[in-house]
């Protein structure tokens, strides 16, 4: 089998990570496979229980770790199942899209959509779409590019095929700001 | 360390087919900190449990994934089976391998891999999974039901004999809803009010029903178990405890023409008021706006209570020494009330007739909707049931029915089917022919939905038997021509235009949401869908619950449905009820959001984003019980765990269980 990857990672293909709130778009992607409905196979969904739970810096993120895109999906308005997740979701995606917007991120890479519990067949067209999208723009090396124009290197130099070291709080920036705070409780 | 126990369902052939399980399991078995890992053909029967059972006890396994269906099916079962091994239940996960991959891809290696990858993902959260213990919180045995009409009663009458205490709002002055409206019901045409007006008493009378009429909600705090009410009790000037009902009052106001709500405004009542003869509480309340003495005390800036205008229903009120009429009771009070459980049975509304401004709505009298009919054929309507049309008073001899008028129709907002036109209409036609024998009544229908018990034959009782014309098409136009409404319209199944002279209209307009119920909803925290009806749970497995725990619906509130419909789903709401009420205390899931008291930054973003409130503002004091600090806190009563204030907080001192921010970014690097 491992060969098999090997030979296949001549021929790229993108790795996609999804962010999906519990309660619409992952039962909708359950019902896309009940209804079994075909798509295309490199999307990687990870389960939050709200979309309002996401953290901009889970999406950075993936893309440092060598996403080619990323798709959030969740509840359409007025159906969060948390009355108003979605609504602080979709404030903070709009202004978090422009700031990537303006550090140079192509926006096509990431992609939002309602998908409810009941669109199976929607949930497999925007899958199917966004694949389709990124494997025309090919590789994301945007954040890489961008970290050794300013100076920076990974924060997460190596990169293990298991996930890592999973220390998890790896994200440039919240350590020494979390330190510095916990210094000034003790003071 | 963690020692991780991997299990990689085929799920007879529903993975297996596409995805290499015997793979997965090898592959997994070399991830860090997995100290176990097996496939079998059924995870979740018997033996495939005991395997997970067996595997713990053996391998001292610290964690559980099983790689198999979507956790929403076996979820619970899986984690029954690890507690019972004597691990935490929340160190249990499952990776999707059937919805999310086997059954939705076709290449066998490209499903393989995204298994691998999937399971890969689970185990580094169940690595950082913490062991949850559930909440207990007690429950308050007793139930708000909303709404008085036919399902908020019979929810109110179930939970009672149940033996629970209710609280029963009704916005108006009485109970009985729109079925108190009705003239006869269908299918089998018995009398509305004959069959409704005992419930009604029934309710009023029960030692354990507490009804609120002529009240509304006015605000809903708390969560399941333990919700505070705060009722609105709308201001009546008249003294309930001293009140007889004996209607000198009513008789005695001289506002008499005020179109009267429950007649739909083909009658008037008075200022001082009782909707109809049977109401309960039979206490009149007395309208502000309408009275004379109000109007009069408010031009001059004083209470009504010192004006000397009119005053005639005090006068005339029997009640000695104190008056039951008392203009002093003139400001709406409020009552709060501790529930465990909340019943909506707020009802619908029709589609206000201003809509249908095409067919000459607003200009023509004798055009009226289906409920105006009802008064029209009630014999405690304004006619005293002879039909007759509003503008002369004459008896009409040839009436048009317009069914679908607003349903089904996208350009009025309403693509839905009202359900209960079909059934009214045909109702109607029949009471028509019964009253009127020479008069001729024609059906304008799209399509004729009479599916129910017993419906199709009634529906045809009123064609063979009722000389009912039905009509298949739409009407284009009406317009008046002498004393006449001429009816435009196309009969599709014979291709010939219709022109009928008709002396009424009545338009069967589409059943809609109660104008306030967009309101409520957001009061209650519940959702409701485009149309502003309150959404179910789920669609099939859960039509009388909401996604609210502890918030059930009954009745019309929830989609239009016709009395039988109501009345089952109030007793499925009431028993829902009575199963939370089994038990002092109930269980719920531990997952929700914890604050980092030592970083907290007292910034309060996670009070404002929080949908339930759950976030309170707590003191840290020290030994001398000097306040140190302020912190958030969060109410593990209350939170839900969405998540929405974990990724708020800009000193990352918030963190969801199962959710933590650890986890997920083990999970992206795990990708």
């Amino acid at each position: 089998m491992e060969k098999k990857a090997e030979t296949e990672k001549a021929v790229w293909q993108p790795k996609i990570i999804a962010f999906v709130c519990n309660w619409c778009t992952y039962a909708g992607a359950d019902l896309a496979g009940t209804s079994r409905l075909k798509y295309d196979a490199h999307i990687r969904v990870l389960r939050l229980p709200c979309t309002g739970r996401i953290d901009p810096l889970f999406i950075l993120k993936a893309f440092e770790r060598g996403a080619d895109g990323v798709l959030v999906s969740g509840c359409h308005p007025g159906d969060c199942h948390y009355n108003t997740g979605n609504y602080h979701a979709r404030r903070r995606w709009t202004l978090f899209r422009e700031l990537l917007e303006f550090v140079g991120i192509d926006l096509q890479r990431l992609q939002f959509a309602w998908v409810s519990a009941a669109e199976g067949a929607k949930w497999a067209e925007v899958v199917n779409a966004m694949v389709a999208h990124v494997r025309e723009l090919g590789p994301f090396e945007g954040y890489h590019t961008m970290l050794a124009r300013s100076g920076q290197t990974l924060w997460l130099a190596k990169a293990g095929a298991n996930g890592g070291n999973g220390s998890g709080h790896d994200v440039p920036g919240t350590q020494p700001v979390e330190r510095s705070k916990e210094k000034q409780e003790t003071e | 360390m963690a020692r991780i126990g991997v299990f990689v369902c085929h799920c007879g052939e529903n993975i297996g087919r596409t995805v290499d399980c015997a793979a997965v399991a090898a592959a997994a078995a070399k991830f860090a900190g997995v100290a176990h890992a097996a496939d079998y053909r059924y995870m979740c029967s018997d033996p495939g449990q005991n395997m997970i059972r067996q595997a713990i006890k053996e391998k001292r396994l610290t964690g559980v994934v099983v790689a198999a269906c979507s956790p929403r099916m076996h979820e619970p079962t899986f984690r029954r089976a690890t507690a019972e091994s004597g691990v935490n239940p929340f160190l249990c996960e499952m990776a999707n391998i059937r919805e999310h991959c086997s059954w939705v891809h076709e290449d066998r290696g490209e499903a393989t891999r995204k298994a691998i990858d999937l399971v890969r993902v689970i185990v580094e959260k169940v690595k950082r999974n913490q062991p949850l213990l559930p909440i207990r919180v007690p429950v308050t045995r007793r139930a708000l039901v909303i709404g008085g009409g036919i399902a908020g009663m019979q929810a109110a009458l179930d939970i009672a004999n149940g033996g629970h205490e209710v609280i029963l709002v009704e916005k108006e002055p009485s109970i009985g809803g729109h079925m108190a409206q009705l003239s006869e019901t269908f299918p089998t045409l018995d009398c509305s009010q004959c069959i409704l007006t005992p419930r009604m008493v029934e309710v009023a009378q029960h030692p354990r029903i507490k009804l609120y009429a002529y009240s509304e909600v006015d605000s809903v705090k708390g969560f399941i178990g333990n919700f505070e009410v705060s009722i609105r009790r709308k201001a009546t000037s008249v003294n309930d405890a001293l009140c007889t009902g004996c209607g000198a009052c009513q008789a005695a106001c001289p506002m008499g023409k005020i179109p009267s709500e429950f007649n739909r405004g083909l009658g008037t009542r008075k200022a001082i008021y009782s909707p109809f003869p049977q109401a309960v509480p039979n206490k009149p309340v007395l309208d502000q706006a309408n009275c004379m003495r109000y109007r009069a005390a408010a031009k001059k800036g004083v209470p009504a209570a010192q004006s000397t205008v009119c005053g005639k229903c005090q006068q005339a009120c029997p009640i000695q020494p104190q008056k039951a009429v008392d203009f002093s009771l003139c400001q709406d009070t409020f009552v709060t009330e501790k529930v465990g459980a909340i019943v909506v049975a707020s009802g619908f509304d029709l589609m206000p007739m201003s809509q249908f401004g095409e067919y000459g709505y607003g200009k023509y009298a004798d055009m009226i909707d289906g409920l105006q009919f009802e008064r029209l054929a009630s014999a405690s309507g304004p006619t005293q049931g002879a039909i007759k049309r509003p503008s002369d008073g004459k008896e009409p001899k040839e009436v048009v029915f317009i069914q679908c008028a607003g349903s089904r129709d996208n350009a009025k907002g309403c693509p839905y089917c009202s359900k209960i036109c079909c059934m009214y209409t045909a109702k109607h036609t029949m009471l028509y022919k019964h009253k009127v024998h020479d008069g001729k009544a024609y059906v304008f229908y799209m399509d004729v939905r009479a599916a129910g018990k017993n419906y199709d034959e009634f529906w045809r009782r009123a064609v063979e038997e009722d000389g009912a014309v039905y009509l298949r098409g739409r009407v284009s136009r009406i317009y008046k021509r002498g004393g006449k409404l001429v009816v435009k319209g196309v009969d599709t199944l014979s291709g010939e235009l219709m022109e009928i002279q008709a002396d009424m209209v009545v338009l069967a307009t589409a059943a809609v949401a109660q104008p306030g119920a967009e309101q409520l909803a957001q009061r209650l925290n519940t959702a409701y869908d485009m149309y502003k009806f309150f959404s179910e749970a789920h669609p099939k497995l859960r039509p009388v619950e909401t996604n609210t725990a502890g918030v059930f619906l009954a009745g019309a509130c929830q989609a239009p449905k016709d009395i039988p419909d109501a009345v089952a789903q109030a007793s499925a709401a009431a028993s829902k009820v009575q199963g939370l009420f089994s038990s002092q205390e109930l269980e719920r899931d531990p997952t929700i959001a914890h604050v980092n008291e030592a970083t907290c930054a007292a910034c309060w973003y996670c009070v404002d984003v929080c949908p339930y409130g759950a976030i309170q503002k707590k003191e840290i004091k020290d030994k001398q019980g000097r306040l140190i600090k302020l912190v958030a806190e969060v109410n593990e009563g209350v939170c839900q765990g969405c998540g929405l204030c974990a990724a708020t907080c800009r000193s990352k001192s918030v963190e969801l269980d199962g959710f933590k921010d650890e986890q997920v970014y083990a999970e992206i690097v795990a990708l």
